[in-house]
């Protein structure tokens, strides 16, 4: 048996970053020359600034190595794993000595995450290894009864991890006393936020933690189905679930008289989404099981009364689930000594953008904003200056940096005028122009509008209109106050969230960043040089060496000129991509 | 709203069908009378054609109690049904907020200039089709695009143009062979 196990990070963003290359050539050396080490796979911890990620297990303990490539993953077998003699300078992560990166572990606090880059998520054994299926057997064992989890449940202070916020407990004591034949308990794993990958690595990571929290809310609410409704753009999200399924069906937790549960007959399918935003809206999402278009119903009745085909149906997002099976494990305490007065526990966040270590984070709520963006991101990139932070995807606004020292909750989020959503953290900096970033919104909304509210379809549309017309050098005066009242009335005229949410990064970026606003309308100009219409590139004649890196590099051939002379910009078919801008060594080209 | 999607590209008529029908029967036979079937059927009609063909459409609505109207409904209204053939390779340029702060028109631009073709658009050699996609949850490798199953990250729009044109080369090479 082989003492030394080396595990490669195989989530959706180490693959992209060249994880699998890494497997294979791993793989190739060990069976070439018949080496003794175990090698396996896991998936995301978190770092993706620092995929593809191999982690070293021997018996002094555990070394993560970052930025793996081929070269590096030989010479990792031939120093560690043959030669017993870490190279310390790749290391990323270890408890044996301080790395640099420490600083992106310090102050997260893993319990959605618990199992997420530390099991193979293929493998049921490693899951219960790890306290798997525990929260199940103790359910079974001690005759846990369904008001009881419920009020654990309630006790601990979970609510919605989607976005919504709403108690977890309450839902399904909801959903429990409403009387029917049929029952269905709902995974919205349909996670469409730009920007936003929790539940992605969730799902990848330990999609058993997943099925475990929905099947121990099947049996408080009393469901007899249940469905995962996920992204079709997650294919392996999908593929590992379908893995998880099969294996928790041959080991007896679904299926019929579950854990020896008389009458606990229970099961899961999944439904792929087809690609609609909206859908992540419940009733929509209910609509598009049911193979409608996935347009929202008004509420009430209310999904605990009527909901998927009619019955009593209970819907909670993908982070939540992964969360009970911890909570009934170790009681409620364990969960809510966490967090602050209103919102317990911890929270997921994506942190992206203009950030130094962009990657996943589970913090306590209550962290202040700061922390998560200095001490756990490292700060911005390129020490550029901070200038907001995205929260809640389409939804949710940005929060500028004289406000960075709120505590992220539920309460302090909403006062900024942005929302906690489902954790989607994107960092901008002084080259992010707002008023774009509202535009770019405004389009996604635009786009996604399912069209049955005429404020969320035509106000939407006027809206981005104004803004598109402000980002060209375009806009009029008096255009800030026509966007100001068109969100009133998107706001208050629409049915689902989408609409009701969908002027927020409009509003929250006029609230903060107004001058911005004003600099395109009066003065014709995008501070942060970003607004292309706004913006040319152009060479300086005495700084231009005629190198013709810029020409070389220029993706339209926009550059011409001679090697050793001048070079020019051909305004006509420049794409003002900023290819050349950062490809010069000279600062010969100009922004303005 | 989302049943622009159709209506703003004139000219993207439903072409005239040659398509072998035989494929999707034992689909039609897994699926029929079941609830809920709509919308797994038609994704397994895309992923053997690339496309729903009009065929496919009628055969369908024949052999099952499903109406035209309500496919026709469901297939324009989520953006991963396609009512016309595709390149044989799909090329989705990441538009999630991490990307668009990180330069994804650019790319975006510089694509459609070296293909010489609009979002949503097939070269005429029919290798490639340019689509925009809102988030492949590659966050922190933004900008990210997708050929395929193969994911790209960092790119600038010159590296974009390469990794396309190397395909493109590679599609020739195999061709005089």
């Amino acid at each position: 048996m082989a003492e030394t196990k080396v595990i490669v990070g195989l989530g959706s963003c180490g693959i992209a970053a060249g994880a699998n290359k890494v497997y294979n050539k791993l793989k190739a050396l060990k069976e070439a020359d018949n080496l003794d080490f175990e090698l396996t796979k896991t998936s995301c911890i978190g770092m993706c600034f620092r995929e593809p990620l191999v982690e070293v297990v021997d018996e002094n303990g555990s070394m993560i190595y970052g930025d793996v490539d081929e070269a590096k993953a030989i010479e990792i077998i031939q120093q560690h794993v043959l030669g017993h003699n870490p190279i310390k300078e790749y290391v990323v992560k270890t408890d044996l000595f301080p790395t640099p990166d420490q600083s992106y572990f310090d102050g997260q606090v893993k319990i959605a995450l618990r199992n997420c880059g530390y099991i193979d998520p293929e493998n049921i054994h490693e899951y219960e290894a790890r306290g798997g299926y525990q929260a199940l057997g103790k359910i079974a064992h001690e005759g846990i009864s369904p008001e009881q989890i419920i009020q654990t449940v309630i006790d601990s202070g979970l609510r919605g991890r989607g976005g919504g916020g709403f108690p977890t407990g309450m839902k399904w004591r909801f959903a429990r006393a409403n009387q029917s034949d049929e029952k269905y308990i709902i995974c919205n794993a349909d996670e469409g936020d730009p920007g936003a990958f929790m539940d992605r690595s969730l799902l990848e990571g330990d999609p058993h933690a997943v099925l475990e929290g929905m099947i121990i809310g099947a049996y408080a609410i009393g469901a007899t189905e249940g469905v995962i409704y996920c992204r079709a753009e997650y294919p392996l999200a999908i593929k590992r679930l379908n893995i998880a399924l099969a294996q928790a069906r041959e080991h007896g937790y679904l299926g019929k008289n579950i854990m020896g549960i008389q009458g606990f007959n229970f099961d899961i399918y999944i439904k792929e989404g087809a690609g609609a935003f909206v859908c992540g809206e419940e009733t929509a999402l209910m609509a598009s099981i049911e193979g409608k278009r996935g347009m929202p119903s008004k509420r009430p009745p209310f999904p605990a009364e009527k909901g998927l085909w009619q019955k009593p149906s209970n819907i909670n997002n993908v982070e939540t689930y992964a969360n009970v099976p911890y909570i009934i494990a170790n009681g409620a305490e364990s969960y809510n000594k966490y967090g602050t007065e209103k919102s317990k526990g911890t929270k997921v966040f994506a942190l992206t953008g203009k950030i130094k270590h962009g990657g996943l984070v589970e913090v306590p709520m209550g962290t202040p904003l700061r922390d998560i963006i200095y001490k756990l991101g490292g700060g911005i990139q390129n020490d550029k200056k901070f200038k907001a932070v995205q929260l809640g995807g389409p939804s949710g606004g940005c929060i500028p940096e004289h406000l960075i020292d709120i505590q992220v909750d539920y309460e302090q989020v909403t006062a900024t005028g942005a929302i906690m959503g489902s954790g989607g953290m994107v960092v901008m900096d002084e080259t992010t122009c707002m008023v774009d970033v509202a535009r770019f919104f405004l389009d996604f909304t635009q786009k996604e509008s399912c069209g049955k509210c005429t404020f969320c379809r035509i106000g939407t549309k006027r809206m981005l209109e104004i803004l598109t017309r402000i980002t060209e050098g375009e806009g009029q005066e008096g255009d800030i106050e026509k966007l100001e009242e068109l969100a009133l009335q998107v706001k208050e005229s629409s049915l689902c969230g989408l609409g009701q949410t969908a002027p927020n990064p409009v509003l929250t970026t006029i609230k903060y960043f107004r001058h911005e606003y004003e600099a395109h309308i009066r003065d014709k100009k995008c501070p942060a040089h970003s607004c292309k219409k706004l913006l040319t590139y152009e060479i300086d004649s005495n700084k231009c060496t005629g190198c013709t890196v810029c020409a070389v590099k220029c993706p339209v051939k926009a550059i011409d000129g001679e090697r050793k002379k001048v070079h020019h910009i051909n305004q006509d078919i420049c794409i003002k991509c900023g290819d050349c801008y950062n490809s010069c060594r000279f600062d010969a080209i100009t922004k303005s | 709203m989302r049943v622009q999607r159709i209506l703003t590209k004139p000219g993207s008529s439903i072409p005239a069908d040659e398509v072998d029908l035989t494929l999707i029967e034992p689909l039609i036979k897994k699926y029929k009378g079941k609830k809920g079937n709509l919308i797994p059927l038609l994704q397994g009609v895309q992923s053997i054609y690339g496309y729903i063909p009009r065929a496919a459409f009628e055969l369908i609505a024949h052999e099952t109690s499903l109406t035209l109207s309500d496919m026709y409904g469901v297939a324009t209204f989520y953006a991963q049904f396609r009512l016309s053939p595709v390149g044989k390779h799909i090329i989705k340029v990441c538009h999630g907020t991490a990307c668009h702060v990180q330069g994804a028109d650019a790319i975006s631009t510089a694509l459609k200039d070296a293909l010489k073709v609009n979002d949503g658009e097939t070269t005429p050699d029919k290798l490639f089709t340019l689509e925009t996609v809102a988030c492949l949850g590659c966050c922190s490798l933004a900008p990210v695009m997708m050929i395929d199953e193969e994911t790209y990250g960092k790119l600038t729009g010159s590296s974009a143009v390469k990794i396309v044109k190397d395909i493109k080369i590679k599609e020739t090479q195999a061709k005089g062979e």
